[in-house]
Order: structure tokens, then C-alpha cells, then sequence
């Protein structure tokens, strides 16, 4: 579809990922986009896997991404970037947080959890940018704040300045006091700029 | 849920679909809504709780909640009902009447269907009730649509007195989109006017209004013809066009824009002269549907040259990755490759019982049990028929574990005679359907032990309050149902009923051995509260000494998600025998502190954590 950009944002459930994915989608409609946000959460409470679609543009029809052209795949866990690396365009970019979230099919030895993500889907030829999230997040004093760190991380990623979508992300904590926007703020700025130093090494 | 202050009118707003019908209940003036939660329609009466001038009620289960908005439509008011597929399957017996006596409120019922079985038993169509019950069905595409189709299916109710189905699927329920909202206008209700010949059921009078609905077909159908919710789209490329709706019209639009479309959003009665008129206009017609072929099937009866299912799916969503192979096939054009050249294979993450939960213990405790046969139920703790516990046989509909457990005493072959027959169902579903089969069991002398959940929630829902809890849907106080005597009065023997803790294993262990032992019905109540609700409590979390841990494992099979392996190794025992070891650590930080798994633990090696650090941590909620 003309001008309609694709987002995925994918992890597991309990993670925030719907959540994220609809501050994204009040950014883009700020902005005077469409926009239709939906997931794919079967029982997604109980720990599974989530992947939550937005496409916004003039105008979005079908809400969901077809496989093949997405364009920003935002991974909350390594192997759920992984998961779902088929969906992004030729071209497309990952952005991943390094954390990874081992399952107890994983733990009982039914399966095992890949080695190295990160080197795999740079095998595969796609783009791909990691940091780490739940560190950033810890250091700033809340594990909490990992959600907004990971907006912050795609903030350079998308077609319009990363101050929309800040203004969304801090509209939500206004309530909370100021201590709150302002840690969320540093949370966002560090996500930003940790993608934008792992890009800058990649370069 | 506290009532807020509902967003002006005009206000644009992102809405999922089921929050633009709850918005459009209230603004229609609906004076009464009942529902049990089912994904994926339990959002709607949550939502729908939120706003103020109605009464909201969370039912028993769907029948009950059906016939609660048709007691409200026969007084006169406005009424809404809503409910996943399979509910209606429980709510059908009310409908099938209730289209003899009409409503004189209008009355909604919001069908959700899972298409694509995120979170269901099976995958149904809820527009063949429109077919079975003759009443009309709306089908919106997505949540502008489901919001402005509620609002005008009240009118269409009232003029036809007649219930009206709003059919949606998972894919309108749960996606966000932008609603441009308008004014609540106060509906007066008319009060009940007594009409024995018309409310009374009873074959002399229900035979008289059987003609009076089929003549209502016949207007519907007229009706269909000139409805806006039913328009053809003209298209350049007229080799296709398409008939479709709901969901499947927004990937029909996106998939072949040049295509003409007519779009069904009265889709039953079906509109044929619109559909001949739309055949009219171009090579051939091809009907997208999801999931059964039913405008399809009409047609061709109609004598239409239509192609459905011949190329489409009988299951899942039309997505345009599905349309446009199919119809690259149908057109003989090359089918187009998705651009994407990589995909790299992942383990499967099914979903897993949280931290903490008081299932984990119970399935814990059955996976060390041998010889049972387990009839299970509805609710989280199917997911205790997968690892590490692999303790529950069967699961097909709401309360059926308790009758499935009577036959299957009852029907037990020979190879079966040494093994107990065990049932387990949770709080909600034992009060949704599962007392019926109960006292069928102990009316029918049968010998199983019913192991009932009661965790206070409807929990794979998202925790929602039932008669168990004493809460209402406003979160105010309600009577709560005492288990225990409520099982008593079904018949269950005093000393065969046992109320326990689930984290004490032991206990558990030793009432369970004793119970399937004793061939009669016996009752074990499992007391503790779902870990997601307020009543639960958390306590200060546990973690492994390292030089402690032998790699037994045996914390690992009780299944709780934050037990890691830190590395594995091997073991000749004295016998000669080789064993896996699985070293491991907790994650202190979503520990809770229930202590199953410290109770296998050989070496005692779990001790409590002590923090080192500053670092507040979250159960749930974080990115990490």
C-alpha cells in the first residue's frame, strides 16, 4: 500500500509489547496518520509469544503485515527477533534487546534456545541493531523502565521525529509525577542513544 | 470497574473494536448488558461496565446472560448481550425461541468469533445462527464500522422487533483503529406490556408466530437490498469481482484495489439482486469469506456462477497472503513469492502457567500419580495437559470434564479397570456448566474425583470476578458461593469433600491417593487465589545455593516459569545407570515466594533471597 509504514513489535507475553505498540500508533496519529494496531497473543498472559502489527499511512486497510514487509521489527527478546525475521522487507532493519527469556520447554530440554541470535540474523543477511535494554533500564534504578528504553530505541527508526513520539511516552506517566517523566525521559534518550551507538559501530 | 467520564462526542479515538461497540451500547442508551467472559469478546461488558446509566452484570455463563437482556427487551428497555462462538452454543436455546417472541427494547447480541483459534476449542461460523434463527446479522470491518453497525442495529431491532446479531471475529474484536464518536441519547423503556399469545411460548401460541417470522425474512431480505451497509465499490480490472465482509473485505480492498467489490455489511439475509448486480459487472465472482461458505452456498442456489472455497480456505483469516496466491491461481498469473528470503527456525513458546500459581502444585501433584485418566475443562489449567506435567486427557467444551469423567467410569474397557477416573475443572467453569454434571455424577453413582480449582478468577480471561470471589462486575462486594456447601447440596458426601491448600504437596499428594481410592464421587477444593488478582499475596522470594544443588531436577517438573537450568550434566548412578543432570537458579526478581518448588528439592538447596542490590524489581509489566 502506498505510504503505509509497517511496524512489528514482538516478545512474549507480560512484556509490555502491546503497550508499546499502541503509544507508537497515538504518535503516528498525532501526526494525522491512520492507523490500526493488532496482535497475534494467543493466550499471550500465560508467557507465549506476541507480535503486535501497526500500520499507519493516509489511509490502512488490512491491519495486518504481510510477511516480506515490515519495515522496523522492534524485538523485546533475542529469539523472538529471530522468530519473526521472515516478516521484515528487503531491507528492513531489527532492532533487538539483547535479553533473553528462556522458556521451560527450553529448561525441561525439549528444545534448545539458539546459541547466538544476534549472529544468526546477521548471517541471514538482515539488518540488525542490539543493545541491552534490561541493562539500561536497571541502571536508571527501575527494571520497569525497559519498555520506554525500547521506544526509545526506535524513535530514529520511524517516517517523523522522535519528539511525537516522546510527548506520547511521557503523556502516559504525567499522572505519575514529575520523577516519573523525567526517569522515562532519561529512559527514551538512553534507548536512543544506545541504538544510535550501536549503529555508529556498525558503521 | 469505577465509571469514568466518557470522551466527548466527536472525539476521534483508538479503539478496538470491542471498545467502539461498548462505546456505542452506552450511546444507544442500553439500559441492561450481560455477559461471560470469552476471549475474544470479554473486553466489551469490561468496558462496557465503565460507563455510567446502564447496569452491567457478569453472567454465570452465556445462556444465562442471553436470557438476562431478554428479560430487559421484553420490559422495554435497550439490551446487549455478548459472547465468544462458543457461548452461543450455550445461549442457542434462548435464541431459538426468542425469535418467535421477538423484543419490544432492541437487543443486541455481539457474536465473537475466534477465527484462527487464538484462544479457543475450535473454530465456528456465528453467521449460520442468523441462518438457524432466522434474525439479522451485521458484519463490520473494523472498528469505526463496529461502533456505527451497534448504533444502528438498535433501530433496526425496535423496527422489526427482533433480536439482532453483530457478527464479529477476533481480527475487529482486538484490532485498534481509529472511532470518531458521537452523543449518548437516553433511551425510555416502554415497560413490560403483558402478551401471553406472544410471550408464552407454549406450541399453540408458538405455532402462530412461526409464519410472522418467516414474512420478517422476507422484509429483511428487502431491506438487505437497499441497505447502505451494503454497497458495490466499481473497480477498472473487472476480471474478479469480490463479494466479501468483515475483516475479509479490508484484505479483499488491500490485495486487489482495482478490483470491484461489493461489500456485505447486512450480510443475512443476503441481498441477492446485489449480488446478480455486481455479477453484471464483471468476468467472474468470487465470494471471501470467512469461514464457511454460507453467501457462497446461497448463491449458487440462487443459480449464481460464483467461486468460494473452491480456492479458498475453510479455516483461518483471508489475509492477503492468502488472497493473492489463490487468486493469482484462479487468473493463471504467476503467484507472487513473499519478498522475504529469510526465516530462521525458533522453539515453539506455547504459553506457560505463571509464577507462582496455585495450578502448579495441583499438576505437579497429579503428574505423580499413576493410573489416572484426567478429564479436563475450560480455563488456564488446560495447559496443564502440556509439559513438564502432561496431566489432563481431554478438553472440548464448558463443564464437560465432569459428564466426559462419568462416562468414561462408566464406559471403561477392560484395559482400563485398574485406572481412577479423575476430573478438573476450575471456580468459573464449575459455575458456568460444570454443577449439572456434577450432580448427574453423584445422581448416577459414579466414581471419579473432581479436583475444582477455585482461584477466585476467571483467570485465562484476564481475572475477571465471578460468584466464587464475591465480587460484581463493578468490584463491589456480592454474596460468594461456598463451594464446599454448594457441593454438599449437590450430594456429595461430607466426608468425600476436602478443602486444601495447593501449595502444601504433601497434603494434596496424600487427599488425592486417599480419594481416587474410595469408588465414589469425591470433591477436592483447591483454595488458593490466581496470582494476577488482588487477593493474591506475594512473600519474599527464594533462590538456589549454588553448592547445594545436585542437578536432581525435580524442581524443574513442577513447571514454574522462573526456574532456570544453568548447566547440565550426567550421573552414573551405583546401578550402572546414566542420569541427566539440570543444575539451576531462580529468578529472584518474578519470584514470589510460593515454595512448590523448594518441597521436591532433595538437598534443600532453596533457601530465601536476600537483595543485594537497590534495584526494585516487577513481577509483570517490565521489558525484561
Amino acid at each position: 500500500m502506498n505510504g503505509v509504514s509497517n511496524i512489528l513489535v514482538v516478545g512474549i507475553g507480560g512484556q509490555g509489547v502491546m503497550t508499546a505498540t499502541e503509544i507508537l500508533a497515538e504518535a503516528a496519529i498525532a501526526l494525522g496518520h491512520d492507523a490500526k494496531k493488532t496482535e497475534v497473543a494467543g493466550m499471550a498472559q500465560r508467557g507465549g509469544v506476541v507480535s503486535s502489527h501497526l500500520r499507519f499511512g493516509p489511509k490502512v486497510l488490512s491491519p495486518q503485515i504481510t510477511p516480506g514487509t515490515a519495515d522496523v521489527l522492534l524485538g523485546f527478546e533475542s529469539a523472538e527477533a529471530m522468530r519473526w525475521q521472515h516478516m521484515l522487507k528487503p531491507g528492513g532493519i531489527t532492532l533487538m534487546n539483547t535479553a533473553k527469556l528462556v522458556p521451560p520447554v527450553v529448561e525441561l530440554g525439549l528444545f534448545d534456545y539458539p546459541e547466538d541470535p544476534l549472529a544468526e540474523i546477521r548471517k541471514s543477511g538482515n539488518k540488525v541493531v542490539a543493545f541491552d535494554a534490561t541493562t539500561i533500564a536497571q541502571e536508571l534504578g527501575d527494571i520497569r523502565l525497559g519498555n520506554t528504553v525500547m521506544l526509545g530505541a526506535i524513535a530514529d527508526h520511524l517516517p517523523f521525529g522522535a519528539e511525537t513520539l516522546l510527548a506520547c511516552v511521557l503523556q502516559r506517566f504525567a499522572r505519575k509525577g514529575e520523577k516519573m517523566v523525567d526517569l522515562n525521559r532519561r529512559a527514551f534518550e538512553a534507548g536512543r542513544a544506545a541504538v544510535g551507538a550501536a549503529e555508529a559501530a556498525l558503521a | 470497574m469505577a465509571a469514568v467520564m466518557p470522551a466527548p462526542a466527536a472525539s476521534r479515538l483508538l479503539l478496538s473494536g470491542n471498545e467502539a461497540v461498548a462505546r456505542a451500547v452506552w450511546e444507544a442508551g442500553v439500559k441492561v448488558a450481560a455477559a461471560y467472559p470469552g476471549t475474544p469478546s470479554t473486553e466489551m461488558m469490561e468496558v462496557v461496565s465503565t460507563y455510567p446509566d446502564l447496569y452491567a452484570e457478569w453472567s454465570v455463563n452465556e445462556k444465562v446472560s442471553l436470557e438476562v437482556a431478554i428479560g430487559a427487551a421484553y420490559a422495554g428497555s435497550r439490551a446487549f448481550c455478548c459472547m465468544k462462538h462458543v457461548g452461543m452454543n450455550v445461549a442457542s436455546d434462548a435464541l431459538m425461541t426468542l425469535t418467535l417472541t421477538g423484543v419490544s427494547g432492541g437487543l443486541v447480541i455481539a457474536i465473537a468469533d475466534d477465527v484462527g483459534l487464538s484462544s479457543s476449542q475450535n473454530e465456528q461460523d456465528s453467521r449460520y445462527w442468523g441462518r438457524f434463527a432466522h434474525v439479522p446479522v451485521l458484519e463490520p470491518a473494523d472498528s469505526q464500522e463496529a461502533y456505527a453497525m451497534t448504533l444502528y442495529a438498535y433501530t433496526l431491532s425496535e423496527q422489526f422487533q427482533v433480536p439482532v446479531i453483530l457478527r464479529m471475529t477476533t481480527r475487529i474484536n482486538h484490532v485498534k483503529s481509529l472511532v470518531t464518536v458521537g452523543e449518548r441519547v437516553a433511551h425510555a423503556g416502554a415497560g413490560f406490556k403483558k402478551d401471553p399469545a406472544r410471550y408464552v411460548m407454549v406450541p399453540g401460541n408458538a405455532g402462530k408466530r412461526i409464519p410472522l417470522m418467516f414474512k420478517r425474512d422476507g422484509e429483511l431480505r428487502a431491506l438487505a437490498e437497499t441497505s447502505e451497509l451494503n454497497f458495490i465499490e466499481d473497480g477498472s480490472d473487472k476480471r474478479i469481482g469480490f463479494i466479501a465482509s468483515g475483516p475479509a473485505y479490508m484484505h479483499v480492498k488491500e490485495s486487489f484495489p482495482d478490483a470491484p467489490v461489493l461489500k456485505l455489511g447486512f450480510s443475512c439475509p443476503v441481498p441477492f439482486e446485489k449480488c446478480r448486480q455486481l455479477a453484471a459487472m464483471v468476468d467472474q465472482v468470487v465470494v471471501v469469506e470467512e469461514v464457511e461458505p454460507l453467501v457462497e452456498t446461497e448463491l449458487k442456489a440462487q443459480g449464481l456462477q460464483v467461486i468460494g472455497k473452491e480456492i479458498l480456505p475453510l479455516q483461518g483469516e483471508l489475509s492477503p497472503n492468502v488472497l493473492k496466491p489463490a487468486i493469482a491461481r484462479l487468473l493463471g498469473e504467476p503467484v507472487p513469492e513473499t519478498q522475504s528470503t529469510v526465516a530462521l527456525n525458533v522453539f515453539p513458546r506455547p504459553p506457560t502457567m505463571c509464577v507462582a500459581c496455585p495450578h502448579l502444585g495441583v499438576y505437579y501433584t497429579l503428574s505423580q500419580v499413576r493410573n489416572l485418566n484426567i478429564s479436563g475443562d475450560i480455563g488456564c489449567y488446560t495447559l496443564g495437559a502440556g509439559h513438564p506435567w502432561n496431566a489432563l486427557d481431554t478438553c472440548v467444551s464448558m463443564g464437560a470434564s465432569m459428564g466426559i469423567a462419568l462416562g468414561m467410569d462408566k464406559g471403561r474397557g477392560e484395559a482400563d479397570k485398574d485406572k481412577r477416573v479423575v476430573a478438573v475443572i476450575g471456580d468459573s467453569t464449575f459455575l458456568h456448566m460444570g454443577m449439572q454434571g456434577l450432580l448427574d455424577m453423584v445422581y448416577n453413582k459414579g466414581n471419579v474425583t473432581v479436583l475444582l480449582l477455585d482461584n477466585r478468577a476467571v483467570g485465562m480471561t484476564g481475572g475477571q470476578d465471578n460468584p466464587g470471589n464475591g465480587r460484581d462486575i463493578y468490584g463491589d462486594d456480592a454474596p460468594r458461593i461456598d463451594f464446599a456447601k454448594l457441593v454438599s447440596a449437590l450430594g456429595v458426601k461430607e466426608e468425600r469433600i476436602h478443602t486444601v491448600n495447593p501449595y502444601e504437596l504433601p497434603v494434596l499428594f496424600k487427599t488425592l491417593r486417599e480419594e481416587v481410592k474410595v469408588p465414589e464421587v469425591s470433591v477436592i477444593i483447591t483454595d488458593q487465589p490466581c496470582v494476577l488478582i488482588k487477593d493474591y499475596h506475594k512473600l519474599k522470594p527464594f533462590e538456589v545455593l549454588e553448592d547445594k544443588c545436585t542437578g536432581c531436577g525435580n524442581c524443574i517438573d513442577v513447571g514454574c516459569p522462573a526456574i532456570h537450568v544453568t548447566r547440565r550434566g550426567k550421573e552414573v548412578k551405583p546401578s550402572g545407570r546414566e542420569v541427566d543432570l539440570a543444575f539451576v537458579r531462580i529468578e529472584s526478581s518474578v519470584c514470589t515466594g510460593c515454595g512448590l518448588c523448594l518441597q521436591p528439592c532433595a538437598p534443600d538447596a532453596i533457601v530465601h533471597h536476600v537483595p543485594t542490590s537497590p534495584i526494585q524489581f516487577a513481577s509483570k509489566g517490565c521489558a525484561a
